[in-house]
């Protein structure tokens, strides 16, 4: 108590010092530093989004800047939840969350869990791994259409020589059963590392006393896989999660590059069938309504699994 | 007598565990290795069946992605005669002529000059903050921090319309400045995230000694903590200079010629019938390895670049 009380008052800036300060004040220099960021951020964030909400019940169009506009209400919304196309993006985008999700926090959590194991030389094989994460997903995509291409491509090359299949007798990107599944493979060699990195930090932050308590209590290798690692890494595992949903629930650069939403439209997923409409139907006011669907969902989602992941924090 | 800990892995556990990752880091590396070596490979050898491992090196790619090519008539060459060297061989191929340099080097310098600007930008606005964050008692401080962070959940399509609106009215759309505020303000939750970590760790009793000798805070903050945040700095600097370097979305909505940067630009390479991809591998090379550089420098900061700071080592 008097320890705490102590060092508050060491903390503080005293009063004889607060006097010989000169120059501006503390608060003036608050204002001066935070301002432009703030300024900054709410002309190119935060007025574009109001724009985009005023833009959503009108029935503008950006190719046509003549045309009277009229304010249409709710229409647009209402059209947007009643068009069977949506539902369909809608199943592509969680088809792809859901696979990209479960795919890399597996495999990210075994490689953390190998690396953990400190073998010689892992700093190095763990830089390698971490590379494809920080490249360009455009310009990446692109050339893993080159990659995917029947009969010369790496990958249909090397799944001929693992599987005995064709090479030329199957087109990641061109068959739309196997389209959903080439920008799940080339998501996850990307974005793999992330989840890796964050388990690996989970895995580092577990202080060894506990494992040799439970060995102390005869506890199998298993049970204390379990009982200690699991737990512990969860709550990494959970953040890591929220960071690759909110991602790839705005991914557009890497799918537009690799299928273009195609073949036909079973890669649509939700930011490129909103350019679509936006960009390439001009259909402004209601492409705008679509985004502040999508904003208000990530949104949503985002802030009700901060409360979940916060919950498990505190366990 | 060793100190025996049950924590250790045993040397077989070590092995197999050195394998697999090994394993796994080969196979990821491999588009990477095929990227930069497809550069270098004529196009026939790119569409070789089955892919080669071992080629003749040749230049091509890289030729066919800083210059352009037009055809020319049978006649025409006749007039020319044989190509005598290496140089004229390469000039004229298939009839095809070098008629200049094509837009790569512009599109790369845009990336370059777009990069840097809203970096420095970036840096410059993000430590102002991110100090006062971390000091002074800013009202409604968390509020701020965390509104700060909500503009990263915006899928950029979703402001685009808007902006691209917005940036036609003000004369921005296509130019480095416009281009240069976008991605700054994109990035500025980063860098203030990134820098108020960094600064929250440099303990405060520097500043106030330096404030107890008599200097003003705004002394203080850029003789005492910058020098302390520079390492800091450095890694936010690059992380969002990557950020910028990488983005797509963007550009390729809000660019077409004057500001246009490269990964737009790099997937149209378009040689005779279809990709030219010595050519895009060759530009994608030049493109990517930077990054790689970059990432291997900033290996042990990357964790919490990624994260906005949420994991620290």
């Amino acid at each position: 108590m008097l320890h705490s009380s102590i060092d508050r008052a060491a903390h503080a800036t005293p009063p004889v010092l607060a006097r010989r300060i000169t120059g501006l004040s503390d608060r003036a220099i608050a204002w001066i530093f935070v301002a432009p960021s703030i300024v900054l951020l709410l002309a190119i964030n935060i007025f574009p989004l109001i724009w985009t909400v005023r833009l959503s019940f009108t029935n503008f169009r950006v190719n046509r800047p003549n045309e009277p506009v009229q304010f249409v209400g709710l229409r647009n919304y209402l059209n947007i939840l009643t068009d069977k196309d949506i539902w369909l993006t809608m199943q592509a985008t969680a088809h792809f969350l859901i696979w990209t999700i479960v795919l890399q926090v597996l495999i990210g959590f075994a490689l953390a869990y190998l690396i953990n194991k400190k073998f010689r030389g892992n700093d190095l094989w763990t830089t390698i791994i971490v590379l494809p994460m920080m490249l360009s997903p455009a310009v990446v995509g692109n050339f893993w259409t080159f990659l995917y291409q029947p009969q010369i491509g790496l990958f249909n090359y090397a799944i001929g020589f693992l599987t005995g299949a064709d090479p030329s007798s199957f087109s990641m990107i061109g068959d739309t059963s196997l389209a959903p599944w080439a920008i799940i493979i080339v998501d996850t060699w990307m974005w793999t590392p992330f989840v890796m990195l964050i388990c690996l930090a989970g895995l580092r932050s577990i202080p060894s006393s506990i494992y040799e308590a439970a060995e102390c209590d005869r506890a199998s290798n298993w049970r204390q896989f379990w009982t200690i690692t699991i737990p512990m890494v969860l709550p990494f595992l959970m953040l890591a999660i929220l960071f690759r949903g909110i991602e790839n629930f705005k991914m557009f650069d890497l799918v537009v590059q690799l299928t273009g939403g195609g073949p036909g439209s079973i890669t649509e997923l939700t930011s490129i069938n909103l350019k679509r409409e936006a960009f390439e139907k001009w259909r402004t006011g209601y492409a705008s309504a679509y985004a502040v669907i999508l904003f208000v969902t990530v949104f949503g989602l985002a802030s009700i699994y901060v409360k979940a992941l916060n919950k498990v924090k505190q366990r | 007598m060793s100190s025996f800990s049950v924590t250790e892995p045993s040397a077989r556990q070590k092995w197999f565990a050195g394998a697999l990752v090994v394993m796994y880091a080969v196979i990821t590396i491999l588009p990477l290795l095929w990227i930069i070596g497809t550069g270098f490979k004529s196009p026939s050898d790119a569409i070789a069946y089955p892919p080669k491992t071992f080629f003749e090196p040749t230049l091509e790619g890289y030729v066919n992605l800083f210059t352009t090519r037009t055809r020319v008539s049978e006649d025409q060459l006749k007039e020319m005669g044989e190509p005598k060297t290496w140089y004229e061989r390469l000039v004229r191929k298939d009839g095809l002529i070098i008629a200049g340099p094509s837009r790569f080097p512009e599109r790369f310098y845009n990336s370059v000059i777009i990069g840097f600007g809203s970096t420095v930008l970036c840096i410059v606005l993000g430590t102002a903050a991110a100090y006062a964050f971390s000091r002074f008692k800013v009202p409604l401080k968390d509020d701020l921090l965390f509104f700060i962070l909500s503009t990263r959940m915006m899928p950029p399509i979703a402001v685009a319309i808007p902006i691209f609106l917005m940036f036609r009215s003000l004369g921005l759309n296509d130019t480095h400045a416009g281009m240069i505020l976008l991605y700054t303000a994109v990035n500025l939750s980063l860098s203030v995230w990134l820098l108020k970590g960094f600064i929250d760790e440099i303990p405060i009793e520097y500043e106030e000694a330096a404030l107890i000798d008599g200097y003003t805070r705004f002394q203080a903050f850029y003789k005492v903590v910058l020098p302390q945040a520079a390492t800091g700095i450095a890694s936010t600097a690059i992380f969002c200079l990557i950020f910028a370097w990488n983005e797509y979305a963007f550009a390729v909505l809000l660019t077409s010629g004057t500001a246009q940067t490269a990964p737009p630009f790099i997937p149209t390479i378009i040689g005779v019938g279809g990709q030219d991809w010595p050519a895009v591998a060759a530009g994608a090379t030049l493109f990517l390895v930077p990054v790689m550089v970059f990432t291997i420098l900033l290996r042990k900061h990357l964790l919490r670049g990624i994260t906005f700071g949420a994991v620290r080592k």
